[in-house]
């Protein structure tokens, strides 16, 4: 595949290179080396770094100046957008802003529901939604106009990602809904974390069936447990998360303190499985609030060194 | 209709405590139907006030008067002869009619007596759920007859989010997700396919963003 923009991900998917990407949330603060900090963390283990935009709906230092410290510190960060907090107006200009510090990478996002944080009183925008964000960059970038039809000085050059849920209900579409995001303009997808292996294998078959793999690189979505109470919150308290009882028995069955390991463990064994799965391009560890383990997960699955790209 | 919700008691004294003569003034219409704002309402209303007031040692008249509807000049008019008697109005119409009273008697206090709540449909007696926001251009058509403007929590117009949870949304399992609905009706009706046709960005002009709307008909108009 041919590239259309400088991003170094799009330049390593395209080389066929099995991509990494990891995640840093930014602080509840305007101290930015928190984030340079994670970032340092991980930097040579990773090709791009995701940051997240108010997640969860908690409010944060923004997301694209954060991205804007990744990117002085020539790092390839992917900048994340939600749909909550902007209208079109607001959109356009923070992906001018970006651009303007030659953010090549964006993930289109329709955001948690704003009752989930701290803003619960708030009022949500949601415009547009994640497609018709995904619509609007490539609008920008492809045609190079602004949404109101008039030209951009200098259009934005974004390599343009969403997110998928394999596990969120229901699952006869979530299929056809990976289509429509393909049709609305994805490049890349990131998936939500993998815990049911199973069903994500029979989600990436009728992916193949329909020939969507060969349409947009595919980075499979991994958080390692940190303990047997994670697993069972995300189970039970976070919407669209599928962690099959086996793998909460698992954390729960050896003792505390040995927890965090077996968590790598899953993480690794997970990774090391997916990538025999035809049609997965690459892995997005979103490894919450413990970044350091990132290069023992990469190092372990054979993902280290990571590819040299012009 | 129209679905309001009564207001707190001690709301309403807080407003009204400083006056000696009250009108409480209800309406026949939607906020009958949702037993916020009728005739019973208002007769529940002021009793609940004038032993309140009494038990205060305070001499309060209030009265007690439904009108057919509070949305229409010729219906306000006709407590045009007996405003004069007191010194505020409680209205329990909705918001539209709160306000539409407040401007036809200028020197006149109004209150609202029941909060305003949405556009929706009686469910069950004691239950009423929204149905329509009101942005002016209907979509419908293509969303198998189930708006998710109204009814998905962020108004998705290419849903559902991956937050969609067992046929719920992520902001409660009390509320069903609206594009399971939408699935749901456009398996029912074998329209699937249709699914796939992605709703374009929505011209929000019409809604709320454009400023006070108004519907001007001049082939009805006097």
């Amino acid at each position: 595949m041919n590239c259309k923009t400088p991003s170094k991900l799009e330049k390593i998917l395209a080389a066929g290179h099995i991509a990494v990407t990891s995640e840093c949330g930014p602080p509840r603060g305007s101290n930015i080396e928190h984030v340079a900090h994670k970032a340092n963390l991980i930097k040579e283990h990773v090709d791009a770094i995701n940051i997240t935009d108010n997640q969860t709906s908690v409010t944060r230092l923004c997301s694209l100046a954060a991205c804007i410290k990744l990117k002085l510190m020539g790092l390839e960060p992917v900048l994340q957008m939600v749909t909550r907090d902007r209208n079109r107006l607001a959109i356009q200009s923070d992906i001018l802003g970006a651009a303007a510090f030659d953010i090549f990478n964006m993930l289109c996002l329709s955001g948690d529901h704003q009752s989930f944080g701290d803003c619960a009183q708030g009022q949500n925008v949601h415009d547009l939604d994640s497609m018709q964000l995904l619509q609007t960059v490539r609008h920008m970038r492809d045609e190079g106009k602004f949404l109101g039809g008039a030209d951009i000085d200098r259009p934005p050059k974004m390599f343009v990602g969403a997110a998928e849920n394999p596990f969120a209900d229901p699952f006869e579409i979530r299929v056809p809904r990976l289509a429509k995001k393909v049709a609305a303009g994805a490049e890349f997808i990131q998936t939500q974390c993998i815990y049911n292996l199973d069903k994500f294998e029979l989600w990436m078959k009728m992916v193949r069936d329909r020939g969507l793999h060969e349409k947009v690189y595919i980075l499979a979505g991994l958080t390692p447990l940190k303990s047997a109470g994670m697993a069972k919150y995300m189970k039970n308290r976070v919407p669209g998360m599928d962690v099959p009882d086996d793998v909460v028995k698992r954390m729960a069955a050896v003792p505390k303190e040995k927890q965090p390991e077996e968590g790598i463990k899953i993480c690794i064994e997970s990774i090391q499985r997916l990538k025999e799965v035809e049609g997965v391009r690459g892995f997005h560890i979103m490894a919450i609030e413990w970044e350091e383990k990132v290069p023992e997960i990469v190092e372990k699955t054979g993902l280290y060194p990571r590819p040299k790209v012009d | 209709m129209i679905v309001a919700d009564k207001k707190p008691i001690e709301e309403i004294i807080k407003e009204i405590e400083s006056y000696n003569r009250v009108l409480i003034l209800g309406c026949n219409e939607c906020v009958t139907v949702c037993e916020a704002g009728g005739k019973k309402e208002v007769g529940i209303l002021a009793s609940a006030l004038r032993m309140y007031f009494l038990n205060q040692g305070k001499d309060v008249k209030i009265d007690e008067v439904t009108l057919e509807r509070q949305c229409d000049h010729e219906y306000l008019e006709e407590i045009r002869d007996r405003v004069d008697k007191y010194d505020a109005v409680l209205s329990l119409a909705c918001g539209v009619g709160v306000q539409f009273m407040a401007e036809k008697y200028q020197t006149l206090p109004v209150y609202p007596g029941v909060n305003t709540c949405f556009l929706g449909v009686t469910e069950k007696r004691g239950l009423w759920t929204e149905r329509c926001q009101a942005c002016g251009k209907c979509i419908l058509a293509k969303t198998a007859g189930i708006c998710p403007v109204s009814r998905c929590a962020k108004r998705i117009l290419n849903g559902p989010c991956g937050g969609s949870t067992n046929g719920k949304c992520e902001i409660s399992k009390e509320v069903d997700c609206a594009w399971q609905l939408i699935i749901d009706r456009l398996k029912a009706l074998g329209k699937m396919d249709d699914y796939e046709n992605i709703i374009p960005l929505k011209d929000w002009s019409t809604d709320r963003a454009g400023g006070p709307r108004k519907v001007a008909r001049e082939d009805v108009q006097l």
